[in-house]
């Protein structure tokens, strides 16, 4: 399995390229400028029809990832590309030779995201969403477009279904003391290229560690699965767990695509029976989530 | 999109599987002339995007011209788990011998399509114990594959070609219209061993709108839910009265979940959505503004991508334009939090510091 966190943090003193795709759309000329900001190294852009410009005056525009590959060596990219527009941007990518791909759009049909996850295996690359908010290690990369401020480096890694709930999860560990080694937007999509068990498998073994925070919502298996894998391996570090959507109602879809109860498939009660078979502790509010933190800290 | 039974056996039919005689319809006078085309006896049945009508007395058997006019409107102006009915369906009774269950489902875990049978249908498939489970792929489903289920759940000789066939049918229907759901639960065996649905339910992919205008016809929006499509962001329209706005979906059902918590109820669940703007915002206050039931609006926000200037700045001029005249509680977190309390310190907004307690004082204030 390719390291995550070697993927991220380049070797040596050489920050880790990272190429844009649709980076000269509003939102991706934005969010590529807040990513310079924090310090990751955007060494290139791919908007087709753009080929020869220059973004910010300083990073070259491309015609396609593999020009840009070429001339950078990069094998991350972080796609802002219309949802419409995403299998053909996906290809292009991972054809290239992308090895790390961060879907950030929403609304991508399902049976689109399933065909990218197929092309990733193949060629042995990792795509982190659709309707991701990225992947960051606190005050080194940020490949994404969550806000700067809730995150501090420290150990706890926090992995996410939803966006906003990272940030004011992430929020309430940094003010309790409690930084993270790697903050993961899994997504709201009914299809995830890493599945929140893929992302524990990414940041389990890393050497310094100290506990996960997973926050779900409904739809889905992902956390009965997700718990079911740490009974499976006997993990001990702390884990402790959030469930948005408690009192949502059934076969509606809240917002995310994903987050949709049908029957007793990817309701809440059920993910919470599962944590707790697993020993995990579920915030009710996310205040509490650096609370139960703390207390699992203690008792190990 | 949640396709009502009459909606997917539409669908069922163009992909030639069997369904029973039955006609849709939205009033008595529509109703009357498809009763003569059915013949008595048959069902009527509430077209609701719901399961569990049948308890709730959505269906119901009709013999004669007196017992249609008392159950048609009967049915028609039922709400079950809180969903009116949309359409009614009559339709004719089938004998049969056995009911069945047979679905396909996108399996999220698995990242493949997945096929439930069982032996035992007609009732939910929670309930039902000898469920025979097969992940298939992201295409459609082989003959061997079929043959091998039919024979798993334990059909006769003689049904298992028919079987094989309605399968292999419902999953071309589901990979091609990018459902996430399909299911016939009864699918029935009649006496010569062949089937037939005798009901239908379908769940599609929403994101997949754009590549099937053929479904167009079959979304079931409320005017409220189309505008606040049209505007970029969600709304699940709830039987409360506190209106719940945040941005993001976990936040915004975070907020939901808390509110429910303290003895409060909700009356929509809106989120702005990631490219929220002042005006988009400012549309989403004139829609809850014409929300019957709101008592109070709640808002929770974590600036990020969305400032939360932009959604004070909306307020505003919802104030200014007398849009918003209901009390508002608030807690402003993230990208130009500070600049955004400063702003609303002087309208009627009160803000608080912690999600916490601006729930609390909207519980409060509807109970008062």
């Amino acid at each position: 399995m390719t390291d995550i966190f070697e993927l991220l943090k380049g070797k040596g003193s050489e920050k880790q390229p990272v190429i844009v795709q649709g980076i000269t759309g509003k939102f991706g000329t934005r969010h590529t400028k807040l990513m310079m900001e924090y310090g990751t190294n955007i060494v290139a852009g791919v908007t087709p029809g753009k080929g020869g410009q220059k973004f910010d005056n300083s990073v070259p525009i491309y015609e396609t990832v593999k020009e840009a590959i070429d001339a950078t060596g990069a094998k991350i990219s972080i796609m802002f590309v219309p949802a419409k527009f995403f299998l053909g941007a996906a290809k292009d990518a991972l054809e290239a030779g992308i090895k790390l791909l961060i879907a950030i759009p929403e609304h991508v049909p399902v049976q689109d995201a399933m065909k990218t996850i197929e092309l990733a295996k193949q060629k042995g690359a990792i795509m982190i969403g659709p309707n991701t908010p990225g992947v960051m290690i606190p005050d080194l990369i940020k490949i994404g477009i969550m806000p700067a401020s809730p995150f501090k480096f420290g150990n706890v890694a926090v992995l996410s279904k939803s966006g906003t709930l990272l940030y004011e999860i992430s929020n309430n560990l940094s003010t309790s003391g409690f930084g993270q080694c790697i903050t993961l937007g899994i997504g709201g999509d009914p299809i995830n290229g890493t599945r929140l068990i893929d992302a524990f498998d990414m940041v389990k073994d890393y050497p310094n560690l100290d506990g996960i925070v997973v926050v779900g919502e409904i739809g889905g298996d992902a956390e009965e699965v997700f718990a079911q894998k740490i009974i499976d391996e006997n993990f001990k570090k702390p884990i402790v767990a959030y469930v948005a959507g408690r009192k949502a109602p059934k076969e509606k879809r809240m917002g995310h695509a994903g987050a949709i109860v049908m029957g007793n498939y990817g309701s809440a009660e059920s993910k919470i029976a599962m944590f707790s078979k697993a020993n995990i502790p579920v915030a009710k509010r996310p205040v509490e989530v650096p609370i139960l933190l703390a207390g699992k800290m203690e008792k190990k | 999109m949640r396709l009502l039974e009459y909606q997917a056996k539409e669908l069922f039919k163009e992909y030639d599987i069997r369904i029973p005689d039955s006609i849709a319809s939205k009033d008595i006078e529509s109703g009357r002339k498809d009763a003569e085309k059915i013949g008595y006896p048959f069902v009527i049945k509430a077209q609701v995007p719901v399961g569990g009508r049948g308890k709730a007395g959505g269906i119901q058997k009709c013999h004669n011209e007196d017992e249609f006019e008392l159950k048609y409107p009967q049915v028609l102006n039922m709400t079950i788990k809180g969903e009116k009915t949309r359409a009614i369906l009559l339709e004719k009774m089938s004998e049969y011998e056995k009911e069945i269950y047979l679905s396909l489902f996108l399996n999220r875990s698995k990242r493949c399509y997945t096929i439930i049978s069982s032996a035992e249908g007609g009732v939910e498939i929670e309930s039902v114990k000898n469920q025979t489970i097969r992940e298939v792929g992201l295409g459609e489903v082989t003959k061997k594959v079929a043959e091998e289920v039919a024979k798993e759940i334990g059909l006769k000789e003689n049904s298992i070609p028919h079987f094989v066939d309605i399968l292999q049918k419902l999953s071309k229907l589901t990979v091609e219209k990018e459902a996430e759901l399909t299911e016939i639960n009864p699918l029935v065996i009649l006496k010569d061993g062949s089937m037939m649905a005798l009901d239908g339910k379908m769940m599609t992919d929403d994101n997949s709108n754009f590549r099937h205008k053929e479904l167009a016809k079959y979304q079931e929006k409320t005017e409220l839910e189309k505008k606040a499509e049209e505007s970029g962001f969600s709304l699940v329209e709830l039987d409360g009265n506190v209106a719940v706005i945040g941005n993001g979906a976990g936040l915004v059902m975070s907020t939901l979940d808390m509110l429910t918590d303290n003895g409060g109820k909700a009356a929509c669940f809106l989120d702005v959505g990631g490219t929220a703007t002042t005006e988009s915002v400012y549309e989403a206050l004139t829609l809850i503004s014409k929300m019957k039931n709101v008592k109070a609006v709640l808002v929770n926000l974590y600036g990020g991508i969305v400032k939360t200037s932009i959604v004070a700045s909306a307020f505003l001029k919802a104030y200014d334009d007398k849009i918003i005249v209901l009390p508002v509680f608030a807690r402003l977190m993230g990208a130009e939090s500070e600049k955004s309390k400063e702003m609303l310190k002087d309208s009627e907004t009160k803000l608080s510091p912690s999600i916490e307690e601006a729930i609390n004082n909207v519980v409060m204030e509807v109970n008062k």
